[in-house]
């Protein structure tokens, strides 16, 4: 009963994950108006926004995982940190590619060495680690508790990986919707605000559904894993 | 106090096994000799160029050289299952890191010693009187770099083909330390003084101590099992 409950669950997931990405892509591609200047190209920001804040909130996840795990050593925080690490790739790896796609008409290149783009991409770089040392340590417990370290080292590094990039060179266009100095709506078209909106609800459904899944197939890993032995 | 205690004993262990092998501090010197050479003719270094290429250039040598350190650190402990009874004695962890940390740093320093003048002579460049300032920077990237290092080798002690997972692991948590070291060693050789690259200097020993504190705390779980 309860196995039917949680995948009736994830249905409901999925499902309302599909139809907010459908509605946002209306939004997105159709309802809102094209950018005075960027013209259409602009219109990727309703994804490239998502998926950012998505990848962030993953590797905030490992870092919460990680602490738990070498707190309470259950497996169940192990599973979630190496979840959240696998989608957070993903959705960082989709934010490079999207940002290369809109960099190209509109700045000119495919990429560029500016602080915001190589934080990003160094962040790919210490999570592309991050599963590669879970891949090679055999030894189970061992490799969780390996994995737990340099994600909470890696999480500890962010902010001084942040200050020194910026430092070191900046392009990318600075924050224009959430401002410290005007309310998020008064910077941006109601209209080009509420497609943003949609989209970023659809991600994070999207985000959830996603690790629902990852988390439910390390469980059965897992319990393969103890049958063999047993 | 007792950490302390603790620390130099196990660093004079690892002091007095290098000083009658030779093993890490010889591999690493030749190949931070050999970096140079390799450098000049990958870029046909001007006298001009090499100035502005001698900060970057020299980080990468004791980048690479200090990596080739890192992967040896816990080999004796490793082979031997030694490890298993530097644990099981009455001391705290955070000694152990210590120890492994000041190692690294002592091999790497010793072997920057030589490299650094090495490289001036090499490249016939006449600031010689920057060598003590830029040694001192060298030296705070040095820390950093060894601190996370040696985290980061004892997290990948049990890994499969643990010398290629280091640097892959350890070089994205470095750039930082890499910026940092390289801006504040720009200044020095264009300017002679820190000048605006003051900042660089501070982020580099908050880097220090951030890393220096977590790895005390955090070594206890990074050898445990």
């Amino acid at each position: 009963m309860p196995q039917f409950t949680e995948k009736k669950r994830k249905g409901v997931l999925g499902g309302a994950a599909l139809l907010f990405i459908i509605a946002g892509l209306y939004w997105g591609l159709i309802k809102a108006p094209p950018d005075a200047y960027q013209g259409d190209s602009q219109r990727i920001m309703y994804l490239h926004i998502p998926s950012i804040l998505t990848a962030y909130l993953s590797f905030f996840l490992v870092f919460v995982g990680s602490c738990l795990y070498l707190w309470k050593r259950e497996k169940r925080d192990d599973r979630l940190a190496h979840a959240a690490a696998e989608i957070g790739v993903l959705f960082t790896a989709l934010t490079i590619v999207e940002g290369s796609i809109w960099g190209r008409p509109t700045w000119g290149v495919w990429w560029t060495w500016d602080a915001r783009l190589t934080l990003t991409a160094v962040l790919l770089l210490i999570f592309i680690g991050y599963l590669m040392l879970r891949a090679l340590v055999e030894d189970e417990s061992r490799a969780a508790a390996s994995a737990a370290v340099l994600g909470i080292i890696g999480f500890l590094d962010i902010p001084l990986i942040h200050m020194s990039v910026y430092w070191w060179r900046t392009l990318h266009q600075p924050p224009s919707i959430l401002r410290p100095d005007k309310a998020p709506w008064e910077n941006i078209h109601p209209d080009l605000l509420t497609a943003l909106v949609i989209n970023f609800v659809a991600f994070i459904l999207l985000y959830f559904y996603l690790l629902s899944l990852r988390l439910r197939l390390g469980e059965l890993r897992d319990q393969i894993k103890s049958s063999r032995l047993n | 106090m007792k950490l302390f205690r603790h620390t130099w004993l196990l660093l004079r262990k690892d002091l007095l096994l290098e000083w009658r092998r030779h093993e890490s501090f010889m591999t690493m010197f030749f190949f931070g000799a050999l970096l140079l050479f390799v450098f000049n003719f990958s870029f046909e270094l001007s006298p001009v160029r090499v100035n502005e290429l001698a900060p970057g250039l020299l980080w990468l040598a004791f980048l690479f050289t200090g990596t080739l350190g890192l992967t040896q650190l816990f080999e004796a402990e490793r082979i031997n299952h030694c490890l298993d009874a530097l644990l099981m004695s009455p001391m705290d962890r955070g000694a152990l890191f210590l120890a492994k940390g000041c190692f690294n740093i002592v091999l790497m320093v010793l072997v920057e010693l030589v490299v650094m003048p090495l490289f001036w002579i090499l490249f016939n460049l006449a600031s010689w009187h920057l060598l003590p300032t830029l040694f001192f920077i060298i030296f705070l990237g040095t820390v950093g770099f060894c601190v996370l290092g040696t985290i980061l080798s004892a997290v990948t002690l049990k890994a499969r083909a643990r010398e290629l997972l280091l640097p892959l692991v350890l070089f994205p948590l470095m750039v930082p330390v890499i910026l940092a070291t390289v801006r504040c060693m720009e200044a020095i050789l264009s300017q002679g003084v820190l000048g605006d690259a003051l900042p660089w200097l501070r982020l580099l020993i908050g880097f220090d101590v951030i890393f220096i504190t977590v790895g005390i705390l955090i070594f206890d779980w990074v050898v445990d099992v």
